[in-house]
């Protein structure tokens, strides 16, 4: 048996008393009125030339795109091509002007309607100067929004990265039960307590969508009834996007992730308790349509939770990205707990073969993310179509070094040192590797909904890592407390004899 | 110059393993060992050391990589930076992601057939290459140990017997 050592519950209350500090800064800092964002404004020199009305044409493409003309999409494939050719890929500072005068500097680097969209800059330049006044009053109410969404989105990829580790978990005990797997029993009772924190973290997670459902918050944006009310794009979605079927569809993800977790963590106590078979084979079959049923819920999910931030934006094969994300974070969390536990001395029968197996999956799901993320990214570089790429010009503009940042981190860093047989045996380089691969996927999962709801306006700060450390926090007090509901060996399992004696 | 060698034959894989290990711990040495299929541990308990065909791997698809980042930006980025359908020719590091296809390839194209090759030249196999075996039985169902004979032929013979052996001959080796 497990017990919770003292230490490790204070180290998880500190972090939650520091989290809800964190949390409650970034609700207290943030602007209440339109006054405050002028404030914060003026004192950002920098905001109103550069990055703000860069950001402007962007972000309003992203959050109200009911407000988006012809104009603004002319000015917006000028700047596209620009930023290409200035090399400026990251030059958040490819302002209209600018993309004018590269635009001229480069005509090669242009393609046949060149003077079409000249014009069109001109027009829209002009265009510009009228409506300044009004434009400014409209972007600090944009900004507005985006402070205000700060803390919410915070909160909400801190709630979201936690839980999916935990479901990322689930998927891979059901595959080892599924798989009948011969080595990885020994680690079931591990596996168990993270999924744990499926149900703490799942009611969480549906408060906060009820929230964002009655409006507390402006996390999605086709919630809003007066942004639907103006855009077509949308509406033409609201057969799928609204908020009860919304909120129906989460209840049936979580519930039935929930009943599964339930199911098998009862069968497989009472198969310690009996040594009854028939328990085993309740599993085996609850874990095969378990698996069938998570195939569909989450990829469902991951349209619902993440890629609805981005209304007007789709890609097929969002859902397996996001699963690949979340399902390598689980198994990093596997071996990251596991490796504890063994120092702790709690795991006699685990040993460096089973640490070597986690490894290889921590260095293959990494892979198998990056190849998933490349496939997204590239086919949609690869065609440029304006309606799909602003999605990557957005982030590749403001969001360069979490972007690429989380590529090193996700694909290049384990591939370097997971790839060698000796290093996957070894606890430090584990552990090493599976705190990079987890801020990694931290990253991964911030940019996914920060540039939908706050734009430019980013920042990793206290309310960020409060929200990572809240979750954090409650996420090791579940887990650990799970652990020392049961022995740590399932010793009615009939493979545990082979997984004690598992040796690669 | 000629030497004697002794050839045991065996006919069981658990049995071999005992056999060699034993005749490890007797410090007489195992110059080879014939086997119709891979047997776990078997080079472990001959102490051999590992290979290390998965480091020169890891070097062929450096190689590769390189390979491919200097073929495609010499063609494509130096030689005639072409406007193709729009994509940025400019530096190699903004039309990367259309290159990607092709250095992936080529790193696993490398790794793979360098490493193959070297495994044969190292394992000296070649078509028209004659085969090299002592016994036809060892590519069917039958183990065979040759160890060095120094002067101490009968016990050696009779330390090979009780091993198990199921025929222990003494040849002449060329």
């Amino acid at each position: 048996m497990y017990t919770f050592s003292s230490k490790l519950k204070n180290l998880a209350i500190i972090l939650m008393v520091l989290g809800l500090l964190g949390i409650g800064y970034g609700f207290f800092s943030a602007p209440k009125n339109t006054e405050d964002v002028e404030k914060i404004l003026a004192a950002d020199a920098h905001g109103e030339h550069h990055a703000a009305p860069a950001a402007h044409g962007e972000a309003k493409h992203e959050a109200t795109p009911a407000a988006h003309t012809e104009a603004e999409h002319a000015v917006e494939a000028v700047k596209d091509s620009a930023a290409v050719a200035a090399h400026g890929l990251d030059s958040v500072a490819a302002h209209v002007e600018e993309a004018h005068v590269a635009e001229v500097a480069k005509p090669e680097a242009h393609e046949a309607p060149a003077t079409e969209a000249h014009a069109e800059v001109a027009h829209v330049e002009a265009a510009h100067g009228e409506a300044h006044a009004d434009e400014h009053k409209e972007h600090v109410e944009h900004v507005f929004h985006q402070l205000q969404n700060k803390p919410w989105s915070a909160l909400y990829v801190g709630a979201l990265f936690i839980f999916l580790i935990s479901l990322g978990v689930l998927a891979f005990y059901a595959i080892q039960w599924a798989a009948q797997a011969g080595w990885s029993p020994g680690l079931f009772r591990v596996m168990e307590a993270i999924t744990a924190y499926i149900v703490p973290g799942g009611i969480i997670l549906f408060v906060l969508l009820v929230l964002s459902g009655v409006h507390i918050n402006h996390l999605f944006v086709w919630m809003d009834p007066e942004v639907v009310a103006k855009d077509h794009l949308i509406q033409g979605k609201s057969g799928y996007l609204n908020v009860p079927f919304f909120l129906i569809r989460a209840a049936i993800f979580l519930g039935g992730w929930m009943l599964y977790r339930t199911y098998t963590r009862k069968n497989s106590l009472a198969l310690d308790e009996t040594n009854d078979q028939t328990y085993y084979k309740k599993n085996f079959k609850a874990s095969a349509g378990f698996l069938a049923f998570f195939l569909v819920s989450e990829s469902m999910m991951s349209w619902d939770w993440i890629m609805s931030v981005d209304p007007h934006w789709f890609s097929t094969l969002f859902g397996w990205y996001v699963f690949a994300s979340f399902f390598v974070s689980g198994i990093t969390t596997i071996a990251l707990i596991t490796l504890y536990l063994k120092s702790k001395g709690y795991l006699e029968h685990i040993n460096n073969s089973h640490f070597h197996d986690l490894a290889k999956f921590m260095f293959g799901i990494s892979v198998f993310w990056t190849y998933l993320w490349f496939s997204q990214f590239m086919l949609m570089w690869y065609a440029n179509i304006p309606e799909e790429v602003t999605y990557y010009k957005f982030r590749i503009e403001h969001y360069n070094l979490p972007f690429f940042g989380m590529v090193v981190m996700n694909f290049v860093f384990p591939i370097l040192i997971l790839i060698n047989t000796d290093f996957k045996r070894v606890p430090w380089i584990i552990t090493m590797a599976g705190i990079i691969i987890l801020s990694g996927h931290y990253l991964d999962f911030h940019n996914m909904i920060f540039p939908a709801t706050v734009g430019d306006q980013w920042f990793i700060g206290a309310a960020e890592l409060g929200s990572l450390a809240f979750f954090a926090g409650l996420f090791i007090f579940v887990v650990f407390t799970a652990l020392s509901k049961a022995p740590l060996l399932a010793k009615g399992n009939p493979l545990i004899e082979e997984s004690k004696h598992f040796h690669y | 110059m000629s030497h004697k060698v002794i050839h045991a034959l065996y006919n069981d894989d658990d049995v071999l393993m005992d056999a060699v290990k034993q005749t490890r711990k007797a410090h007489h040495h195992i110059e080879e060992v014939y086997t119709p299929f891979p047997v776990h541990g078997l080079d472990k308990a001959m102490g051999l050391a590992p290979t290390r065909i998965a480091i020169a791997a890891f070097m062929y698809g450096c190689t590769g990589l390189s390979f491919a980042i200097w073929l495609l930006n010499n063609i494509m980025i130096q030689d005639w930076p072409q406007d193709i359908g729009g994509k940025p020719s400019f530096s190699y590091l903004q039309n990367m992601p259309a290159f990607v296809p092709v250095m992936f390839e080529e790193t696993v194209f490398f790794a793979a057939h360098l490493m193959v090759i070297t495994f044969y030249m190292r394992s000296k196999l070649w078509p028209f290459k004659k085969a090299e075996n002592p016994d036809v039985r060892t590519t069917d169902d039958h183990f065979l140990m040759e160890v060095a004979v120094n002067n101490n032929e009968s016990e050696l013979t009779s330390f090979l017997q009780s091993t198990g052996a199921v025929e222990v001959k003494v040849v002449e080796k060329h």
